[in-house]
């Protein structure tokens, strides 16, 4: 992964020593708490309902062993002992005091961490695969570009007080699970006709109150202006975004308004005076930053494994474990790992300090150190051998980390909701619990197959409703908290926007109304057909008639 | 000490010129309770007619004036022009396309201002931007309005090199400001280059 060399470190230090005077000086009264709040927010720092929150950057959702133990650290020693693995690949502390911040910063400054642009109106941190690198599906890995624009993007002074927040993701596989169609900028690597790196470049995509599926604003961008291309399409909407209302300031609004193609022409006549600008990336650069992220020093090991057969064979939980966890990669012998961040009970991506060590254990033991957080908020160990996979779900279990249930209906990705988020109109976590506890059953767990079920507290969409395959929203109806159901939303290449079945319901009817629509889908399914494929077959009218019935 | 909230580079200074106002002509238009125009532009209006012809311009002095101001009495301004006593401001919201075709050598500008009445109003930065590379304005270029310490820095490296601290606000802290980060990542105006042209990386 990348190291800092000392323009890194100086940059985070020099942060840390910023962050800590403009601290002092708030809490002296020399700033006001306007003046004061998109400057911690451009350090991930929320005022939230309880306490501060403190959203930590995990860039394209990378992190090293030595990372996650100080993180570890960081939750016992100035929050309760636990940490919210995020949507966007972050951690979120959830305790912390306002005082103790910057001493939280300069404590993630000695292990090359940081809160910058965790939050605020500006750039945030770059998304990615959680596969990439491994995934056999990968063209190229995307991670050197994400930390070239991490660089980029940090401080950049132009695009320090942008209209509203924005987001950049990077993609480089055949099956996109980055979802790149829904951020302000999807970057689609691929080889182009001449075998050299190409980006397909989607712009105004976002979920949120208005969800819209980005558009391709070009086909073919040749990777050395990826900088120079986003700095043309930021500043016309920097420009040109509006300002006056919040809820209509995200650049899909702004590409709506213009349309594509004359956003366009109004990024590409930009782009002419930027294309080949300082900022220009050459091959030294690119060379530079990609030997952090080459390959991993295999062994040379067959693509099987007869004690790892024979413990599917023998133990069920392991098999059904093994099913859901254990996915493929490029390199014979070796697998990528989910642990389960969603025990049946517990708020979705939270980890306690003993299980963050844990992994991290476990990734030194077995996985090169390392390790990646994923939007869906689970951790993965990306590089283990199979004969390995045993002694891993054993351990992972004993700190329920192994949870079967990757990619199944308790799979739920979930935002912290109106427990912690000051934002929400409801809450989400008890909503996600309640659910996991109707479908405690996993033989039917598994029998349903392949489902995401996604909960936002509110309209901001962290929980990423719009895209679960059963998507639920909490909102406030005259100071009560109800829940409106979607379905058919999609991520990935054929991704798509849920359809609202109905007027919205309590909290109490949510693990009814989920089992209704599997009841219709159990009912209607073809062999191996998925959740999602029933309702893009069928439409929403049976699954909404049988629930209103 | 002086009493004055101006910096141009490193240093405090005496403010020399007279900043012009726009009279108030804005009435503030109302939205309809509960109506929401979907997908609008950001709707800014420009001055109207009657602000600009009711702007009182001083007739000594060296002067910053509103653009729009300055465009309507362009002839009548041409001598003191020569003299470098005229000064142009905007706002954030205004565009420099239709101004360059009229101006075409903006560096006939001892000064030009930019007005940003939040200081959360980003667009300040790409306007600098545009001024110093595309314009090539090469004279001073002062942020002033709601400028506060915290962003001086971006400001700086967005081509400003002259900020009028916000009243009230200790411009001596602010100066510190200026030095907040010693080797930036990426190129912008100040330091064209990105870091990784101009340092060894490992």
């Amino acid at each position: 992964m990348y190291q800092y060399d000392n323009i890194d470190q100086t940059i985070v230090n020099e942060r840390v020593a910023q962050f800590r005077d403009q601290t002092l000086r708030y809490l002296s009264g020399k700033l006001t708490d306007d003046e004061f709040r998109p400057l911690r927010l451009q350090n991930g720092l929320y005022i939230q309902r309880h306490a501060p929150m403190l959203r930590v950057a995990i860039p394209y959702g990378l992190l090293s062993s030595k990372q996650l133990r100080k993180l570890a650290d960081i939750s016992d020693r100035f929050d309760r002992g636990y940490g919210h693995f995020s949507t966007r690949q972050n951690l979120q502390l959830n305790w912390p005091k306002l005082e103790e911040t910057p001493d939280i910063l300069e404590e993630l400054s000695k292990v090359e961490m940081h809160a910058i642009q965790t939050s605020g109106n500006c750039i945030r941190n770059i998304t990615t695969d959680q596969f990439a690198g491994v995934a056999p599906d990968e063209i190229i890995d995307p991670r050197a570009i994400a930390e070239i624009l991490r660089q980029w993007s940090t401080f950049h002074p132009e695009f320090s007080l942008l209209p509203r927040k924005f987001k950049i993701a990077v993609s480089g596989s055949k099956q996109d699970r980055a979802i790149v169609q829904a951020h302000d900028i999807g970057l689609e690597f691929y080889y182009d006709k001449e075998k050299k790196m190409a980006i397909r470049v989607w712009v105004g995509g976002g979920l949120g109150r208005t969800p819209i599926l980005g558009s391709i604003i070009r086909e073919h961008l040749e990777w050395e202006h990826v900088l120079t291309y986003c700095e043309a399409i930021i500043r016309v909407y920097n420009l040109h975004g509006r300002r006056d209302n919040i809820y209509k300031a995200r650049i899909k609004i702004l590409v709506k308004a213009l349309g594509i193609e004359e956003f366009k022409k109004q990024v590409e006549a930009e782009w002419s005076h930027l294309k080949n600008s300082p900022n220009t990336i050459n091959e030294n650069e690119l060379k530079r930053v990609a030997k952090f992220f080459t390959s991993m020093p295999y062994e040379k090991l067959n693509d099987q494994d007869d004690a790892f057969d024979q413990a599917i064979q023998n133990n069920k939980a392991f098999a059904s474990w093994v099913k859901r966890s254990v996915h493929p990669h490029k390199q014979k012998g070796y697998r990528a790992i989910t642990l389960s961040l969603k025990p049946h009970g517990l708020a979705p991506g939270d980890a306690t300090s003993a299980q963050m060590k844990i992994v991290a254990d476990l990734a030194d033991l077995y996985s090169f150190g390392e390790l990646r957080v994923s939007h869906e908020q689970n951790l993965i160990l990306a590089d283990v051998k199979l004969k390995d996979i045993f002694n891993i779900w054993e351990k992972a279990k004993a700190h329920q980390l192994a949870t079967p249930n990757i990619g199944l209906l308790t799979d739920i990705i979930c935002c912290p909701g109106g427990d912690f988020c000051s934002l929400a109109n409801a809450k989400s976590i008890p909503i996600a619990t309640s659910i996991q506890e109707a479908f405690d059953d996993l033989d039917y767990l598994h029998d349903i197959g392949e489902l995401e079920l996604n909960i936002s507290g509110c309209m901001n969409a962290c929980g990423h409703h719009h895209i679960g395959h059963i998507g639920v929203l909490g909102v406030d109806k005259d100071g009560s908290e109800w829940y409106q159901v979607t379905i058919g939303g999609k991520q990935g290449n054929d991704a798509s926007i849920g359809t609202v079945i109905g007027p919205s319901f309590a909290a109490e009817e949510m693990p009814g109304v989920v089992k209704k629509l599997i009841d219709v889908y159990i009912k209607h399914r073809n062999p191996e057909e998925r959740f999602i494929d029933t309702v893009r077959r069928l439409g929403v009218n049976p699954f909404k008639e049988h629930v209103y019935a | 000490m002086l009493d004055s909230q101006l910096i141009l580079n490193q240093s405090i200074i005496d403010d020399e010129w007279t900043f012009v106002a726009l009279p108030n002509g804005n009435e503030e238009v109302k939205k309809q309770a509960g109506k929401v125009v979907l997908f609008k532009l950001t709707g800014e209006s420009p001055p109207s007619e009657l602000q600009i012809n009711e702007t009182v311009i001083p007739q000594n002095g060296k002067i910053i004036l509103p653009l729009s101001v300055y465009l309507k009495n362009r002839e009548a301004l041409q001598s003191r022009l020569k003299n470098n006593e005229i000064a142009l401001w905007l706002a954030t919201h205004e565009t420099l396309d239709e101004f360059i075709i009229i101006e075409k050598n903006i560096n006939v500008f001892p000064l030009i201002a930019v007005f940003v009445e939040r200081f959360q109003d980003g667009r300040i930065f790409s306007l600098g931007n545009l001024l110093r590379t595309r314009y090539q304005f090469k004279n001073t270029l002062r942020a002033f309005g709601d400028v506060l310490q915290d962003q001086l820095f971006y400001l700086k490296r967005s081509g400003f090199d002259s900020y009028l601290i916000k009243t009230g606000k200790d411009v001596h802290e602010a100066l510190k400001a200026l030095q907040s980060f010693s080797d930036p990542y990426q190129g912008a105006v100040d330091i064209k280059e990105p870091v990784w042209k101009r340092k060894v990386r490992s």
